[in-house]
């Protein structure tokens, strides 16, 4: 019995996991940028939430569509901004520059916000849904739902739509796309949104859960590595099916085992992954 | 002639004042976690010790009862602190507290809340010969090395452990059965030292350890953990945990519909004001180690209580307390050294004697053994009704009732 609540826990988790990861997979396998500022975004999208509900008594279809719209702005500045400069540099300008965004979001918020934890009052996702016996947090069944409809409905804008289909050209071929009228740094700037609004939400969402504080990012971005690397780059659905299977892992290992060796097991299997098939489960092939 | 006459008094005079001019300022450093995940009890200790300078200093005259108001030892001279921020990181610490003791050439220091990161920087303090104060770090092996420039004025997770068997033991006289006793703690050297101690007293005091739950402080999750506890059932779950740790284990013991009988928190994240802020609605119950007590109106615990609540908007708890009072000891020896020397310090610090009624904490004084632990530390139970802490244990210090079992967010 416990197992299946420990099993139903895993999936929850890894829904969450595979929420905020599903921005980083994008920009990832878009433009073969990784951006180590992910998990500050998913922060910043915390404190939208977390301000939207003290200040202006907001319920969640107005603090997570905030998040959403002012982080799709944010990653379409931090683009024109700051990227687009350093995609003409060496990688590791690349690197070091959202590494350094990273940082410098992460001590502007304990700047502006201090150390204080903050959380979200209990009342905006109430309760536990009780399915015979198996305890399901209402917040973290909303953010496992959202997640599905968001990877989902990403999935779909790839691949079903016109602009889907142009931020896919100008990732494969940047010269031809440009060759077919197709403004590769629209593109561009449009998937950066897209992946910080994405993260935003998910922030927002966990805020209803997970306590709020400035190192935050720190800790889920790691995950969110691990999930995008073990689903493949730049696969959507490959991020969910990898999110759920690291959360679920995550929670039998920690269980069984001891909560000590979770990270062991599941950073094992990643190395193991990785050695049979670098390009993570769904990756497209170099 | 005139000149040489004129040239020799104002000499004299220069060599005499050279005497009377003896007010030294007396640096001292003070290392705790300002950012990353510990940062808000960091903060609230560097308050405290802020604080206490300023008393000290003699900013509050109102404020009499403590030692070395006024500093008279220092003929005028006052005490300067300077921080430095570790980030809970015990490398990080060390290289801080070198740079403190060889650039900002402080003459003692204090810190640092995490017990992985005193026992590191007491290292560094003690190649120097630079003494280090330690208000809050309760590892065992922070006073077991042999030094002799570091000194433990809090008691220590020995202490703790047996004080929590016989609040069990109290509880089980009151007629609430407890037989089984889980324990759930952070892996570092704070976490582990507890958790040893743990062991030991529980089964010298007739009680059955049924679980050991390790797991590291920064976890995102802490459900399995839980899981573990549901199964078990113990009769008393004794958490040492910090204060991201505390509010996720909070959150999820309500979300999975869990309450064991007993809950103990071993201070650090219980006592956190983040913890009664964003959990303590659901925390009804929840009892946690103290040797502060706010005291009655008009008490010099409730004045410092007034002053820090004006400065920081917080209460003070268990843990600024306890960095407070270190601070007023080292203020103390620095009085009767007389002197910025780090040696004079070490020496007034051996020969530390203070009585209860010098303290704003609850120990039975201050007084150091040859490791430097004070043998008169001292602590009680407090247990969190409504939006505060309340003192239940031992009956002679208990302002309120206590209450059993658990209730969570009732």
């Amino acid at each position: 019995m416990t197992i299946i609540q420990v099993i139903a826990s895993g999936l929850l988790l890894g829904a969450v996991y595979a929420l905020f990861s599903s921005g980083l997979t994008l920009i990832w396998g878009m433009m073969n940028f990784i951006n180590f500022a992910h998990g500050e975004f998913v922060l910043i999208g915390m404190y939208i939430a977390f301000l939207v509900v003290t200040y202006l008594n907001g319920g969640p279809l107005l603090f997570v569509g905030t998040a959403a719209v002012l982080l799709f702005g944010f990653g379409i500045v931090i683009y024109y901004g700051l990227i687009r400069h350093v995609m003409r540099g060496p990688i590791l300008a690349q690197i070091l520059s959202t590494f350094g965004l990273a940082l410098l979001l992460r001590y502007l918020a304990f700047f502006i916000f201090k150390a204080d934890f903050k959380t979200l009052p209990d009342t905006i996702f109430p309760g536990t849904v009780n399915i015979g016996g198996i305890f399901l947090g209402m917040p973290q069944l909303v953010a496992g739902g959202v997640a599905l409809v968001i990877t989902l409905g990403i999935h779909l804008l790839l691949k079903r739509t016109t602009i889907g289909s142009q931020l896919l050209a100008v990732s494969e071929d940047r010269q031809a796309a440009m060759l077919m009228g197709i403004r590769p740094d629209r593109m561009q700037a449009i998937a950066w949104g897209l992946s910080a609004a994405s993260a935003g939400v998910a922030g927002a969402l966990i805020a209803t859960f997970y306590y709020i504080s400035p190192t935050v990012g720190e800790s889920l971005a790691l995950t969110a590595f691990v999930v995008v690397a073990f689903g493949g780059f730049g696969s959507v659905p490959g991020a969910l099916v990898a999110g759920l299977l690291i959360g679920v892992i995550q929670s039998l290992s920690a269980y069984l085992l001891g909560p000590i060796y979770k990270d062991i097991v599941v950073y094992a299997m990643f190395v193991a992954l990785l050695w049979i098939r670098p390009t993570g489960l769904f990756g497209k092939a170099a | 002639m005139k000149n040489l006459v004129g040239v020799g008094v104002v000499t004299v005079a220069m060599a005499f004042s050279g005497g009377a001019i003896a007010q030294q300022n007396v640096k001292v450093g003070g290392l705790f976690p300002l950012s990353g995940n510990a940062a808000s009890a960091g903060q609230q200790a560097k308050a405290a010790v802020e604080l206490a300078v300023d008393i000290v200093n003699g900013k509050y005259p109102d404020v009499t009862g403590m030692p070395a108001v006024g500093l008279p030892g220092l003929k005028g001279g006052k005490i300067e602190l300077t921080f430095a921020d570790h980030q809970g990181n015990p490398s990080t610490g060390q290289s801080q507290a070198l740079r403190l003791i060889q650039q900002e050439k402080v003459s003692a220091l204090i810190g640092a809340y995490q017990s992985s990161v005193t026992f590191a920087g007491t290292q560094v303090a003690e190649r120097y010969g630079t003494p280090w104060v330690v208000g809050d770090s309760v590892a065992s092996n922070i006073t077991g090395r042999g030094f002799k420039f570091t000194f433990r004025v809090t008691p220590i997770a020995s202490d703790f452990a047996y004080n929590y068997m016989d609040f069990l033991n109290d509880v089980k006289k009151m007629g609430q059965p407890v037989k089984t006793v889980a324990t759930v703690y952070e892996n570092t050297d704070y976490g582990t030292s507890i958790a040893e101690t743990l062991r030991k007293a529980i089964k010298e005091k007739g009680f059955d350890l049924i679980a050991e739950i390790p797991y590291a402080a920064n976890t995102t999750d802490v459900s399995s953990q839980v899981l573990q506890l549901k199964d078990k059932k113990p009769d008393a779950v004794i958490f040492v945990s910090y204060t991201s740790d505390t509010i996720l284990y909070m959150k999820t013991l309500k979300q999975l519909d869990y309450k064991p009988p007993i809950v103990i928190g071993d201070d650090s994240g219980f006592s956190d004001p983040a913890f009664i802020k964003n959990v303590g609605t659901i925390s009804q119950g929840a009892v946690n180690r103290s040797a502060w007590d706010i005291g009655k109106p008009g008490s010099v615990t409730a004045k410092i209580n007034e002053l820090f609540k004006a400065k920081t908007g917080y209460d003070m708890d268990d843990t600024s307390g306890r960095n407070m009072q270190a601070m007023f000891v080292l203020a103390d020896a620095i009085n009767r050294a007389g002197s910025a020397k780090s040696d004079a310090i070490q020496a007034a610090l051996q020969k530390t004697d203070l009585k209860p009624e010098q303290l704003m904490m609850g120990y039975k004084g201050v007084k150091f053994d040859e490791t430097g632990q004070n043998t008169l530390a001292a602590t009680y139970l407090i247990q969190l009704q409504g939006a505060n802490y309340v003192a239940v244990w031992p009956e002679k210090s208990a302002t309120a009732k206590m209450q059993i079992p658990f209730k969570g967010s009732e």
